[in-house]
């Protein structure tokens, strides 16, 4: 077993453009989950609208990328007044159902044969994303640092997406330590407090779920960018679900908490991962109990045994306060 | 509470009823908060069915009556965090019917809650803060830009200050209100709703579950707000606490307003006696173990 | 109120027939020379042996969530492992190779077991921690995520379907038909729903379960043992599911994913009858299941459980209690 590949693996993971893509998802999901109490469990949702928004723009009606943007951000938009209107008013568990179903409904929309020559259906879209590297100042090539190494391609889009992981980052920490923010949070705690004391709950709801949806959005163009092609089946309702145990482990309701989160999760998962396969390789793991394909079974599922670790014995995350989370519990 | 409310002296409020008969639905001198008509029910229950009720402004009204009176659902409806099923109310002379609770509030009339709501995880200068009305600060775009209501948020500040002193919770300001004890939490709650600059507050039973000292702590407080010019109106079981305090009083029982009349007028009103006296040695007393 | 009552689920299919633009119809090509009125006749009877499996299905979800309060997102999990636990019974290489009967009355045993096990080792202790709710629903993800995924490396992501009753020939009904299999588990399912119902309505637990969900504290008061209840509940729960699955895999097939694509539609029947009532879930997963058969006469047979969410949303925009739920107190 070659440890210095696990390693390394692992740490381009935890680095790379993905954990940039989740990072940014987690801070959306941040901003609905943990600072204003919305309990999202479709943000994959407004990912598909935002990949897709980019994607059917570019390969299907040959426009350019940044309209591609401009319809991603529209869809995500849209989606979350979709979402909102119906449920904002209601109990929190209305949201959660509504949301989870309309991430998978979105997928099957997408997928179906009926939407197939918009979206591609099963086959999903490619060839939409050289605008993007076309404007990147890398040279071809490429570029290591220690045990990590990137092509020029990846190092263009971890630039951009770590870039909009801190603009995302310092927009969100003016935005909750001002008195929008104040607002927000007490709505998580009880929202009936600032209904009696003059403050229109359902907008500041909506607001937080377009803007975490927009962001959510954003991840999900960085994606689509990063793979060079979209397909329906990429957006599975796990990745919310990943994004919850990212964003749990970092700490929810810390501006930093799905930063740290998404770049620890993706170190572990693929330390894991690549741990797991070369044991398997050296023959240390019979396949008889784990195959090489099923490693990408038993690493979901150790996401949602992790999960449950995490908020059973540490809800607060590593950034957060345990303190201040027993207090929100009566 | 501003200055020409100041001048208004309290004790006014009960020499200016005098006149006004102790009948249920009567008129009076300077009505701020009207009702007509307003009627609710869950099911086939009919909760709450008031024909007529108003509300003298500058005095402070007691609305007693056993539990499942309809008391807090008629706080409920006025306050908007209930819908009525029929019925029409007005505030200050502006319609209030079937306004939402922020509305209702924005106009100057604001609840406090029978179980406080204080904001857990927000501390306790926070929880007077988010009170403040017309903050730029509070709006999306203009939170981006400290300079925009930096301003505002330091008057505020001082303020809030000035009331945490004023309710002997400057010590604990920084502190997060989830933190509180039972009887801090209501007077927080008590603060934050002037914060608001109300006309006029709805108690929810301020007196619910607080021990005897802070009992009175919290009359004092309240008996101040009147004489400040204040509109006070209140839910309440004890008839001790109501006799002591209130100008006026209106009974329900079974949804209806039996009963109105200043404090003792009241007391010795037979339909109150059936209705609320009678009754009263049944109840399990307070329900509030809260906190 | 009355006519509310009837109007809604009246007009979650009028929808779909609203959208239904002869652009999209087959009307050319009509299956087997079959006439409009004969097909829709088939959809209805697809509808509901789909609906009453979801109902099946749903009313353990239902009733869990009304008297814990909690929406178990890994009730989906409990179907699946329902049917490839009796799969395996049944039909897998490695299994004993039972008939199917004694294997699903083992897989039903072994799903109470798993929701009994779910209460005692999950919700009873993060429950006595004084864990949040909302904290709970993220536990019932992170459940649904490992549940799934033992699933997927034990069964794999093959479909199969049981030994017996794989392949049948449909009994002519005149304009319809429906095979010996498909009638048998329509009628089965309906015989449970109406079991539940007595059970709920006649029964001492029946009663306690009620009660538990009208007002936990006052049930507690007289003198009901809550936590037996609950117990009850998630077992019973577990049990259902777990039929709803072997139910599903006989019509349908049995895939690792199975219950969570179901989970969809339970919710949709859920909230279309009404939170927490359990009579609601069956209703409207009952309407929720001829929905989904009869899209397909119009729209592509993928888009099938899309539709629930439409119905969820219009129903959260003009009834958000649903058909049989109350509206609630609120302050």
């Amino acid at each position: 077993m070659d440890w210095s590949v696990v390693f390394s693996d692992a740490l381009r993971s935890g680095i790379g453009p993905i954990a940039a893509v989740y990072a940014l998802a987690a801070m959306g999901l941040n901003l609905h989950f943990g600072y204003t109490g919305l309990l999202n469990f479709g943000q994959v949702g407004f990912m598909l609208v935002g990949g897709y928004g980019l994607a059917v723009t570019v390969a299907t009606y040959d426009g350019s990328m940044w309209l591609g943007v401009l319809a991603g951000l529209a869809c995500a938009v849209v989606l979350a007044l979709l979402l909102g209107v119906p449920t904002l008013r209601l109990r929190a568990d209305y949201l959660a159902i509504t949301t989870i179903a309309a991430g998978e409904t979105l997928r099957l929309f997408y997928r179906s044969t009926w939407a197939e020559d918009v979206t591609g259906g099963v086959f999903g879209l490619q060839r939409f994303a050289s605008d993007f590297y076309d404007l990147s100042p890398i040279p071809r090539g490429s570029y290591g640092v220690w045990l990590v190494e990137f092509n020029s391609r990846d190092l263009w889009v971890m630039i951009v997406g770590w870039a909009l992981v801190v603009l995302t980052g310092a927009l969100l920490a003016l935005l909750v330590h001002s008195p929008w923010g104040r607002v927000i949070r007490s709505i998580r705690d009880d929202e009936h407090a600032p209904r009696s004391l003059g403050k229109n709950v359902y907008a500041y709801k909506m607001q937080s779920l377009v803007l975490g949806g927009v962001i959510g959005a954003v991840a999900g163009m960085l994606q689509a960018i990063q793979v060079q092609s979209v397909s329906p089946d990429s957006f599975d309702p796990a990745v919310t679900f990943f994004l919850y145990t990212l964003l749990v482990l970092g700490g929810a309701g810390r501006i930093l908490g799905p930063v740290i989160g998404s770049i620890l999760f993706w170190f572990v998962l693929t330390f894991l991962d690549s741990a797991l396969r070369q044991a398997i390789d050296a023959g240390y793991i019979s396949p008889d109990v784990i195959s090489t394909s099923e490693i990408g079974a038993v690493r979901f599922a150790l996401v949602g045994l992790a999960l449950i670790l995490l908020i059973v014995f540490r809800p607060q995350g590593i950034l957060g306060s345990r303190k201040e989370m027993l207090l929100s519990e009566r | 509470m501003s200055d020409d409310h100041a001048r208004t002296p309290g004790a006014a409020a009960r020499p200016r009823l005098a006149g006004t008969l102790p009948e249920p639905g009567v008129p009076k001198p300077d009505a701020l908060l009207v009702l007509d008509g307003v009627s609710r029910s869950f099911g086939g229950l009919t909760a709450v069915r008031v024909d007529h009720l108003e509300v003298q402004r500058g005095a402070i009204t007691a609305l007693i009556g056993p539990n499942g009176a309809g008391k807090t659902t008629l706080f409920n409806i006025v306050s908007g965090f209930d819908r009525a099923d029929g019925g029409r109310w007005w505030f200050d002379g502006h319609p209030l019917t079937g306004r939402p609770a922020h509305r209702v509030a924005r106009h100057g009339l604001v609840r406090t809650f029978q179980l406080t709501r204080v904001i857990p995880r927000l501390s306790v200068r926070e929880n007077m803060l988010l009170a403040t009305s017309g903050q730029r600060g509070e709006q999306l775009l203009p939170a981006l830009l400290r300079p925009l209501w930096h301003g505002q948020e330091r008057e505020a500040g001082r303020r809030a200050d000035e009331l945490l002193e004023r309710f002997r919770l400057g010590q604990l300001r920084d502190d997060y209100a989830g933190t509180l004890s039972g009887g801090q939490r209501k007077l927080l709650e008590l603060a934050r709703a002037l914060m608001a600059r109300p006309v006029m507050v709805l108690l929810d039973e301020p007196m619910a579950g607080v021990n005897p000292a802070l009992t009175q702590t919290l009359l004092g407080h309240i008996t101040r707000l009147r004489d400040e010019g204040m509109t006070v109106c209140f839910v309440e079981h004890d008839m001790d606490v109501v006799m002591g305090i209130s100008d006026w009083v209106a009974v329900m029982a079974d949804g209806r307003l039996v009963a109105e009349g200043p404090p003792h007028t009241c007391a010795r009103n037979p339909s109150v006696v059936d209705a609320y006296l009678g009754k009263r040695h049944d109840e399990p007393g307070t329900p509030q173990g809260q906190e | 109120m009355a006519r509310s009552h009837i109007l809604l689920p009246a007009l979650a299919p009028a929808l779909v027939v609203l959208f239904a633009s002869p652009a999209w119809g087959q009307g050319d090509e009509v299956p087997h020379g079959r006439g409009f009125g004969a097909r829709l006749l088939q959809a209805l009877i697809d509808g509901i042996q789909f609906g009453v499996i979801i109902a099946i299905t749903a009313v353990g979800l239902s009733l869990v969530f009304g008297t814990v309060h909690l929406i178990n997102f890994a009730h989906g999990e409990f179907v699946t492992i329902g049917a490839t636990f009796a799969f395996f019974l049944n039909a897998s290489p490695a299994g004993p190779g039972w008939h199917l009967v004694p294997a699903a009355i083992a897989a039903v045993l072994f799903g109470a077991l798993l929701g009994g096990a779910v209460d005692r080792v999950i919700w009873r202790p993060l429950h006595a921690r004084g864990t949040g709710l909302i904290n709970l629903f993220i536990v019932t993800i992170g459940l649904s995520l490992l549940l799934r995924h033992i699933v997927l490396v034990l069964y794999g992501t093959r479909p199969a379907s049981f030994v017996q009753y794989d392949i049948q020939e449909a009994i002519d009904l005149g304009p319809v038909g429906i095979t010996p299999r498909d009638l048998t588990v329509t009628l089965l399912s309906v015989l449970v729903l109406f079991g539940v119902a007595a059970l709920l309505q006649r029964t001492r637990i029946g009663t306690a379960v009620r009660a538990v969900s009208v007002n936990r504290d006052l049930a507690e008061a007289s003198g009901i043992d809550v936590q037996r209840v609950v117990l009850f509940v998630w077992m019973f729960g577990g049990a259902l599911a777990a039929l709803g699955g072997i139910f599903f895999g006989l019509e349908e097939i049995i895939t690792w994913d199975m219950g969570f694509k179901l989970l969809l539609l339970m919710f949709a029947g859920i909230i279309l009858g009404g939170l927490g009532s359990a009579y609601g879930a069956m209703v409207g997963s009952l309407v929720i299941g001829i929905v989904a058969q009869v899209s397909s006469l119009w729209f592509p047979v993928d888009l099938q459980y899309a539709w629930a969410l439409l119905v969820l949303i219009v129903v959260l925009l003009v009834r958000p209690q649903g058909i049989l739920g109350r509206p609630e107190r609120v302050g």
